[in-house]
């Protein structure tokens, strides 16, 4: 379990007497076996804050707890010690450009005891578990960005660390190896029982294999929880913001302000959003059912719906076409079954 | 007033050294190759103190750039190590010496010569021939390659040192094996450029009656206007720097991947 308590972490601005507070009183928990993922646009803090876990950068106030015990107190070898049981993989992989796969991963073996034929067995292993094995000969510079990846993860999990920081592992990455990392990272998490902390400004990563998250702007921890509650029920502007991102519905507020044809409307029509938000019961037909009770056509222009954690979650952009009153009507029901509904235009005639 | 009294007297005492080492040299009968002797004939009749010259030039460089290379190497990464935000970040040690390499860097070397004489003499028991000329060689090269090894050193991504420390590396370990293992290559190529700069020292080290290929082209090609043996000189020294530049680039190349 990692603690983090009270976090403050500032920065001395050469030239002037004041401080840049890049972390500001955070306070987290991370249960074992959790993958957390912490949120925000760059400058947030979130790579200082990351840091501090691990102590590359110290904090200049607060606790850090990882299983009960308080790291700021080690010594210097006591602290080094403790570091190997936390692994670290970086955006920009930092594997040694010298030595091959196999040096690398073998680099943090040095000084553990184990013969060199153990640790060659070790890192074979460790390659074949994130399956890159048959490039053990060959150097970094020769490997593409995900297999640039896979070794420094190799090389973090040499020491077997129970905790694993991921800081922006995946932003270097095109989208395809962003998910095999992301599957990799999630199959680690559940084969090896790692806790994983992962560091991103993309909210897909957070919603394709965190299970808590915490948003953080300007240093602090805006809002946090379990993922499917942030996603269905975010509080904070930024949180949405970033909920946004994940969806390209948002895209309709475009359309409407360019006034693209696709969203023109004819005399009585309302095009609308309908925000699932975990409706009660999945299995009803909610859309054919209004259609049919309420005699209204509803046009689906587009769709992002997803299943996060087994609760259908998403957005879809209809044009709602019939008589006022039915429209009203069918707008009334969806909403009674959890359904927000947003209209977004508006051509029915007012009264 | 007394010291500079003294070292006039000493860099007297260094030109007159070097005029009896030349005529002592002058004396040396060994000839050289027979197919030498029609087409450079100053050069055939002085093959002894050519043979003798180039063995100096080789003598200074091989001592001075090796304890440069030492000296240097250490200094350049307690220069790296301990500049703000270094891994062993100690700012009086980094300013003070940071200074003392900028004042080195900054005195010309003909005047660096004359000046260590005294530090010649105490660390070497004399300030001429090409004993007296090493150290001022080292502290005419040693700043040179200390600048060399922090650019050298400057070129490892802070994020493999960040690695390092994330798995639990001391200092040393970043030390010897990041920042050392990683700049193989850079510092091979910084110690190809010093070694070759340093030739050029060796050069003006004759002034110190220290002998060497530089000084043997002043006395005999310029001084006695034997242009065959400038230009031999020229040759030698071309065909030693490439040497020195081909196996750099060669150390460099096979630890760059």
């Amino acid at each position: 379990m990692i603690e983090l308590v009270n976090i403050v972490k500032e920065f001395k601005v050469t030239g002037r007497g004041e401080a840049v507070h890049a972390v500001n009183d955070v306070s987290l928990t991370v249960e074992d076996g959790d993958i957390f993922g912490i949120i925000g646009f760059s400058g947030a803090g979130k790579s200082t804050l990351v840091r501090c876990i691990n102590l590359l950068g110290r904090p200049s106030s607060g606790k850090v707890i990882i299983d009960g015990r308080d790291m700021m107190s080690l010594s210097d070898k006591e602290l080094r010690e403790a570091r190997k049981k936390i692994g670290m993989i970086f955006q920009h992989f930092n594997l040694m450009p010298s030595r091959t796969v196999e040096e690398n991963v073998a680099f943090p073996l040095k000084g553990s005891g184990l013969t060199k034929d153990q640790i060659h067995e070790k890192v074979m292993k460790l390659l074949k578990l994130v399956e890159i094995d048959e490039k053990a000969s060959v150097y970094p510079s020769q490997l593409s960005g995900g297999q640039k990846q896979r070794v420094a993860i190799a090389r973090a999990l040499a020491n077997d660390p129970n905790i694993l920081l991921c800081d922006e592992a995946t932003s270097a990455l095109d989208p395809q190896t962003t998910q095999s990392i992301l599957q990799l990272i999630k199959r680690l998490n559940k084969e090896l029982g790692l806790t994983v902390v992962v560091i991103t400004h993309e909210m897909a990563v957070i919603k394709s294999i965190c299970n808590k998250v915490a948003v953080m702007e300007n240093g602090r921890v805006a809002e946090s929880g379990d993922v499917f509650a942030i996603f269905t029920d975010p509080q904070q502007q930024i949180t949405k913001n970033f909920i946004r991102t994940t969806s390209n519905v948002s895209k309709v507020y475009e359309f409407v302000e360019n006034d693209a044809e696709v969203v023109r409307l004819k005399e009585g029509e309302v095009l609308a959003i309908l925000h699932y938000r975990q409706p009660e019961d999945v299995s009803v037909p909610l859309i054919s059912t209004a259609s049919r009770r309420y005699e209204v056509n509803l046009n689906i222009l587009f769709a992002d719906v997803e299943i996060i954690d087994n609760k259908s979650i998403g957005d879809t952009v209809v044009i709602l076409q019939g008589e006022n009153d039915n429209v009203s009507e069918a707008i009334k029901y969806l909403e009674r079954h959890n359904l927000r509904v947003e209209v977004v235009k508006d051509a029915r005639i007012s009264v | 007033m007394q010291g500079y009294l003294f070292n006039i007297g000493t860099a007297a005492g260094a030109a007159a050294g070097r005029l009896g080492h030349g005529i002592l040299l002058a004396k040396n009968t060994v000839t050289g190759p027979a197919f030498i002797e029609t087409s450079l004939p100053n050069v055939y009749s002085h093959w002894g103190d050519f043979l003798e010259a180039m063995r100096d030039t080789l003598i200074m460089e091989l001592w001075a750039g090796g304890i440069s290379f030492c000296i240097g190497l250490v200094l350049g990464v307690v220069l790296t190590v301990m500049r703000p935000g270094g891994i062993l970040e100690n700012k009086p040690v980094y300013q003070a010496l940071d200074k003392i390499v900028n004042l080195f860097r900054s005195i010309p070397f003909i005047i660096l010569l004359t000046a260590l004489m005294p530090l010649s003499r105490l660390i070497m028991g004399t300030a001429i021939y090409v004993r007296g000329a090493i150290v001022p060689l080292v502290f005419g090269c040693t700043p040179f390659f200390i600048r060399q090894v922090e650019a050298a050193l400057a070129q490892i991504d802070y994020g493999l040192i960040e690695a390092a420390l994330s798995m639990g590396c001391s200092p040393l370990d970043v030390i010897v094996r990041v920042y050392l293992k990683e700049s193989v290559g850079h510092i091979a190529r910084a110690t190809t450029i010093t070694a070759i700069s340093l030739l050029g020292l060796t050069a003006m080290a004759g002034a110190v009656g220290a002998g060497g290929l530089g000084d043997f082209a002043i006395r005999y090609g310029h001084d006695r206007n034997m242009t065959d043996i400038t230009w031999t000189t020229v040759i030698v020294l071309v065909i030693a720097v490439s040497i020195v530049q081909t196996l750099g680039g060669w150390i460099a190349k096979k630890n760059t991947h």
